[in-house]
């Protein structure tokens, strides 16, 4: 099948690249794209990991965020141990390194599921988290354990502006996207879909548990590690094993809950909601009191709202907004006149 | 005795004495997982919730007592809230889907609890000191905190109580039958919704106990929510099912962590607690995925 098997669709999808790779640049202020594109299209690299993993394989991971830490950690060591090494493959290398940990940390997924495989994730997260706070080898040995990221150059062109990082950040969105919706309409993604529909009948019809689920485990940490090194590199600019902490890797999962899970668009929602909520949110507050509300409270009430909202998808619509908008789309083909 | 002995029983039952603390937490988890199959990934956030509200009734000035009441109920009118909105659309969907919910519970009651409070550090006095147990000190040369030993002896009065409450009576036989077969247990006539209230409430009252004991050791404050994650190992050592389990999984987890943090924790650098619990219940699992108490689970992966 195409992948816009409606016409709509791929018109609509040129627009937005004409728009992501044109428009933005010429007419976006600078703290729009580092407020809110940045994040936006990294966190939806993130998610697009997961979402691989937990809504298309089935197999839910609440340790994301040490893969992130891990490509970011990488993508560290890479540049500055091997000068010479091209920045595409600094970037590629963390990805395979992140896939190298996410095997190692699914293999136990072949005798657990559920949430005692989540509980084996989570205890990859603190694991991370411990290793990258003690060993300073890791940071090239700087004392206070956050590090600047070194200067980047793509074919000898520097990448310094915050457009460069834009579009750079925008080639490994359009690239990974690519990717992961060709994944998953392949025999591979398939079998991924199968194993999480029912595993016992999966491996009846001759799918390989073993292969199935470690590769969804590998593909998804290494789009986990590509997301944590432009996170350090492109985003925030430095290496810091605090950034990619429980909450991220929650944060994450909550993306792809609220924006679909096993759907790839999904997770470009998730993310745009979960970066533009809070800053809504924030808006509406000092809107309403006039400035006289506590961040404090805020931030609780941003929380509150996240987690009410989960519960809310997960009722409601458990394939999220993604599915908000295919039945919306559906809607509309027949619209005005739906009989 | 010889110093070394001294030394290793001290920091041997510092530990069992930790492990119960997180038993404690475990406990509210094995409740709920028995009687609804949730795993119930809000309750640090209950503790967290319970231990605030409690503190602050405190510092109000209100009678110990009446404030422990107080939050028992609100605890309880919070169990049936969750029952009513959460869980009852959800019932029949997978377990995956519940734990997922119970995550974005996590937010909201950990948001909801510093929202209406606030999110300083209370202090939180119980009236238990936290001092060495001197008759022991003198006979033995160990030190054992007094605080540990009374928290010890609450936990065990916490699940002989829950025991009993599990093995007599209607809602005892009822919540027995609820857990063994959430259907069989409806059609002949057991109101599910009632129990899992009753479950969710006894959950708020562990969660409150918890709160309390480890409130007035850390302070209440956020990080008290975070407890919730080191009882996460001692539920898969223990098996998510047995409150049996639960007590001994924690008692394994406090030893083995503080052990491990003294012995071999200056070899590779530290601060090992926060994962070495995760490392023995991982390579339990690998032998033994159901638990040391719980129930074989017969589905092959």
């Amino acid at each position: 099948m195409a992948i816009f098997p409606i016409r709509q669709d791929l018109w609509g999808m040129i627009t937005t690249l004409i728009v992501a790779v044109v428009i933005v640049p010429a007419f976006a202020s600078e703290h729009m794209i580092v407020g809110y594109l940045l994040p936006f299209m990294i966190w939806s690299i993130a998610a697009i990991g997961l979402n691989i993993l937990t809504g298309y394989a089935g197999q839910l991971s609440l340790g994301h965020g040490a893969f992130m830490a891990v490509g970011a950690y990488s993508a560290y060591n890479l540049a500055v141990r091997i000068p010479d090494l091209p920045l595409l493959a600094v970037f590629i290398g963390a990805g395979l390194i992140a896939a190298a940990c996410g095997v190692v940390v699914g293999s136990p997924s072949l005798r657990i599921k559920g949430f005692y495989l989540a509980v084996a994730t989570l205890a990859a997260q603190f694991f991370s988290e411990w290793v990258f706070a003690t060993f300073p080898w890791f940071v090239g040995g700087a004392a206070s354990m956050v590090i600047d990221t070194p200067k980047m150059s793509l074919f000898g062109y520097p990448i310094e502006s915050n457009l460069d990082n834009y579009f750079l950040v925008l080639g490994f969105v359009i690239v990974t996207t690519l990717l992961a919706k060709n994944l998953v309409r392949s025999a591979i993604g398939r079998a991924w879909m199968a194993v999480r529909d029912m595993d016992v009948a999966a491996e009846v019809i001759g799918i390989r548990p073993l292969y199935t689920k470690l590769s969804a485990f590998a593909v998804s940490s290494f789009f986990a590690g590509i997301a944590g090194a432009l996170y350090a590199f492109c985003y925030v600019k430095s290496v810091d094993f605090t950034a990619f902490d429980l909450f991220v890797s929650l944060k994450v999962l909550f993306m792809i809950i609220i924006g679909g899970m096993g759907s790839i668009l999904g997770c470009f929602l998730g993310a745009a909601f979960i970066v533009i909520l809070p800053i809504l949110l924030n808006v509406v507050a000092h809107h309403l009191t006039g400035g006289q509300v506590s961040p404090e409270l805020i931030t609780n009430i941003e929380h509150m709202t996240f987690g009410g909202l989960i519960v809310y998808f997960l009722i409601v619509e458990p394939h999220g907004l993604a599915r908000m908008w295919t039945t919306a789309k559906e809607k509309l083909r027949l619209w005005p006149f739906p009989h | 005795m010889p110093e070394e002995l001294a030394w290793f029983l001290e920091v041997l039952i510092a530990g069992l004495l930790s492990g119960v603390m997180y038993s404690l937490v475990a406990l509210g988890f094995v409740l709920i997982f028995k009687a609804s199959g949730v795993f119930n990934f809000a309750q640090g956030a209950m503790v967290l919730f319970a231990a605030l509200t409690f503190a602050r009734f405190l510092e109000m000035g209100i009678n110990f007592w009446f404030a422990a009441a107080i939050t028992l109920f609100i605890m309880v009118v919070l169990a049936v809230i969750i029952e009513r909105v959460m869980l009852r659309p959800l019932v029949a969907q997978p377990v995956i889907i519940l734990f997922m919910a119970t995550i974005g519970l996590n937010y909201f009651l950990e948001g909801l609890a510093q929202g209406v409070w606030d999110t300083q550090v209370h202090a939180l006095d119980l009236g238990i000191e936290d001092v060495p147990w001197q008759s022991v000190m003198d006979a033995t040369n160990i030190l054992i905190s007094l605080f540990d030993v009374w928290a010890a002896v609450i936990c065990g009065a916490l699940v002989v109580m829950l025991a009993y409450f599990f093995q007599k009576g209607r809602i005892g036989r009822a919540l027995r039958a609820v857990a063994d077969d959430n259907q069989a247990a409806m059609s002949v006539g057991i109101p599910l919704q009632l129990i899992w209230a009753i479950v969710w409430a006894a959950a708020g009252l562990v969660a409150l106990v918890a709160g309390a004991l480890w409130g007035q050791r850390l302070g209440v404050q956020f990080s008290i929510s975070l407890v919730a994650l080191k009882a996460l190992p001692v539920l898969i050592l223990g098996g998510f099912n047995s409150i049996a389990g639960a007590i001994i999984g924690g008692l394994i987890i406090g030893a083995a962590e503080k052990l491990a943090e003294v012995y071999i924790g200056p070899i590779i650098g530290g601060g090992i607690e926060a994962w070495f619990a995760y490392l023995i219940a991982m390579l339990f699992l690998m032998v033994r995925p159901q638990g040391l108490f719980g129930e074989k689970i017969i589905e092959r992966v």
